[in-house]
């Protein structure tokens, strides 16, 4: 094992897969000579070459357009979008075609197309390049929508992602790429499934449930929760399509409270589906409402203090837990 | 010849003097954002215009106060120029309550109804489309002004470009189309994107006449628009200029442009500097002593000075503003869950 930072794990499985397998190519703006704006496909173009790391013009539809095209012709593409954000620009290839194509033409088509890009705020880059648009593509059917946390998983995640005959989209994180973890050692080979969330941290008062960037956050309000004898088990989504519903569920008959929590907006979002479903097939379970940490129903604002202020946090989910765990005996003052 | 009478370019030695003055302003001031947004106070990407000033001041300097201005996020010069107080950009950047978007905007999105700055956009292209649609306003109510719609080199290989320009074509719309050539689009040398090495064939295929200008020579931008609005203004049609100019600093604040050679930069600054041309030709002409760029390089000086004491003095934003503005009546997701009192109907 040793410990590398998110980006370095990323750019280490597209590696991998590109030396494996010939038909693999990466294509995106400023990915070659630029080696990507957030330096994941640093190095790529020395070692690959024109053909194989594709700068594009700013023209995020003909990159999905074209990673589309070319998996038609039997290449895999790795298309990098600069942020979620352009992804809009993009929507239309990825939700009329991308995720349509199996079923609209009765399986006989198939799209091993990924499509990577980072999401979220809370380096003040104001609203229209702070959001986070999972929930837009977690709701099409026939796509699979993943959103890795640690380093680990970003680059197993990706390698599975890059082998999938589905289109999969790749969700990173802004503020995730300098974050570091272990990785097994290069040319140990592994790969994380893309339809399996995971345990983070055991516990038995509340599971939290969560991805992406809040699983840190979640891990350290668990922390601090144990300090007041509350025990938070905390749990990766890792896929937010498809869900691992049975994972939230065997979880749920332990504690028997749940908190969703989740950096996007929360009305019609990823949290209230995954609350919904944890309604419809766990209700019997639940000894208190769920509880829903969220960003605030706003534009991201630039200004600082604003800025903090409509991004979810650790504080947030700790009252979110306390407010439906019950203090522990011996707990609170003068008790 | 006595100094007071020269002229250049049918301008006054008054109105010269003030182009070079904005000149110097737009520069002084993002040298000056570059500095606070070193020292922490401004966060977020700041994209700076130092280099190209001559294009947004010539341009501006033919404009009517009552035409519309839309742009990319590169744009504190053209808040500027427009009218709004540099104080009130400033204030923007630090993300303050006195901002001219009360902070809740940031570098890349300044606003002025007042002034009709339609807004720095942020997303690469948007304001094409916008500003088809703005020409058509003016157009459906008769009014006597333009669109000027401000874009770079990298917005044109987004479909935006494509569609703004044929809509307003073969609509008529009065839209001023300019593309400031900076030859990047972050990393990606504009000889790489473009299949064609000017706009002149894309001007072609959707009908529109087409200038190419010295983006570094702020009278040529001038005359280009005076040009380019007078057709519009009149009936005609958009029109399209591209400029031919150079960003001397990275893409952002965050961005070492490893993509290009110090050479390269620094042919650009030390021959194709638009402040060092504009000063060189009026002193040539007569027009300018170097008592006068004295004067103007102290009074500038001190106006920013001002500025960043103004934007540092000033208050943040009052934090229950996250949850104002976010629609007009103020309504969230949930109808009526808070709003109990308002009456069902
Ligand atoms: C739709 C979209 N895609 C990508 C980006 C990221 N991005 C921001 S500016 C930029 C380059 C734009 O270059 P150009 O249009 O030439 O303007 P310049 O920065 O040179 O002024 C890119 C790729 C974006 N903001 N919006
Ligand atoms: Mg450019």
């Amino acid at each position: 094992m040793r410990t590398i930072a998110y980006r370095d794990a990323l750019r280490e499985a597209i590696r991998e897969e590109m030396r494996r397998d010939e038909r693999v190519y990466i294509l995106g703006e400023d990915i070659a000579g630029y080696g990507g704006t957030y330096s994941v496909t640093k190095g790529l173009f020395e070692e690959f070459g024109a053909k194989r790391v594709k700068d594009t013009p700013l023209a995020e539809e003909v990159i999905a357009g074209a990673a589309i095209g070319s998996a038609i012709g039997g290449l895999r593409p790795i298309a990098e979008l600069m942020t979620a954000n352009f992804s809009l620009l993009a929507s239309d290839q990825i939700i009329n075609s991308l995720a349509k194509f199996h079923y609209m033409f009765g399986g006989q088509s198939k799209l091993p197309v990924v499509i990577r890009m980072p999401g979220g705020g809370g380096a003040q880059r104001g609203a229209q390049h702070s959001q986070m648009l999972e929930t837009m593509y977690a709701h099409i059917p026939g796509l699979k929508v993943v959103m890795p946390a640690t380093p680990y998983d970003a680059k197993g995640m990706l390698k599975s992602a890059i082998r999938d005959d589905d289109p999969v989209l790749f969700i990173e994180h802004e503020l995730l790429y300098s974050v570091k973890g272990e990785v097994p050692d290069e040319g140990e080979e592994y790969t994380v499934p893309l339809n399996r969330g995971i345990v983070r941290r055991e516990g038995t008062d509340v599971t939290i449930v969560t991805f992406s960037r809040m699983v840190h956050l979640s891990l350290q309000a668990a922390e601090e929760l144990a300090k007041e004898g509350i025990q938070a088990e905390v749990i990766d989504l890792r896929s937010v399509r498809p869900i691992d519903l049975d994972l939230v569920l065997d979880s749920l008959r332990k504690t028997n409270r749940v908190v969703v929590a989740e950096e996007g907006w929360k009305y019609y979002g990823t949290g209230q589906g995954l609350a919904a479903l944890i309604y419809e097939y766990g209700f019997d379970y639940l000894d208190a409402p769920i509880g829903h940490v969220a960003g605030k129903d706003v534009p991201m604002p630039y200004s600082k203090p604003l800025e903090q202020a409509a991004l979810p946090t650790r504080d947030d989910i700790i009252a979110a837990v306390k407010a439906i765990v019950p203090a522990p005996a011996g707990a609170g003052a003068g008790a | 010849m006595a100094v007071r009478e020269a002229t250049l370019a049918g301008l006054s030695r008054e109105q010269l003097l003030n182009m070079h003055y904005q000149m110097v302003l737009l520069r002084r001031f993002e040298e000056k954002a570059a500095e606070e947004y070193t020292l922490g106070k401004i966060g977020g990407f700041l994209h700076l215009y130092i280099g190209q000033e001559a294009n947004g001041v010539g341009m501006f300097s033919a404009l009517h106060p009552d035409d519309y201005v839309l742009s990319a996020y590169r744009e504190h010069g053209y808040a500027i120029l427009k009218g709004i107080d540099p104080h009130a950009v400033m204030a923007e950047l630090f993300g303050k309550a006195t901002g001219s978007s009360k902070g809740k905007g940031g570098s890349m999105h300044m606003y002025s109804n007042e002034h009709h700055l339609i807004g720095g956009q942020a997303i690469v292209g948007a304001q094409l489309v916008m500003g088809a649609g703005v020409g058509l306003a003016i157009q459906y109510q008769g009014e006597h002004r333009i669109a000027l719609v401000l874009f770079g080199d990298g917005a044109v290989d987004e479909g935006a470009f494509h569609e703004a320009l044929n809509l307003a074509s073969i609509w008529k719309l009065p839209v001023v189309f300019v593309c400031e050539n900076n030859q990047y689009s972050m990393g990606m040398a504009v000889t790489k994107a473009w299949a064609v090495s000017s706009l002149e064939p894309r001007a072609a295929a959707y009908n529109i006449p087409y200038r190419k200008v010295d983006g570094m020579d702020a009278l040529a931008m001038r005359e280009a628009m005076r040009e380019a609005r007078e057709h519009a203004v009149n009936g005609n049609g958009p029109f399209l200029i591209e400029s031919l100019t150079y960003r001397f600093r990275g893409h952002s604040m965050a961005d070492p442009a490893y993509y290009r050679t110090r050479e390269e930069e620094q042919m650009w600054k030390a021959t194709r500097d638009p402040i060092a041309l504009f000063e060189e030709k009026l002193k040539a002409a007569g027009i300018m002593r170097d008592e006068d760029i004295q004067a103007t390089n102290e009074k500038v000086d001190a106006l920013v000075e001002d500025c960043v004491r103004f934007a540092d003095d000033s208050p943040f934003p009052d934090p229950d503003s996250l949850y104002t503005e976010v629609t007009l009546d103020g309504a969230g997701a949930i109808a009526w869950r808070n709003k109990p009192s308002t009456p069902r109907e």
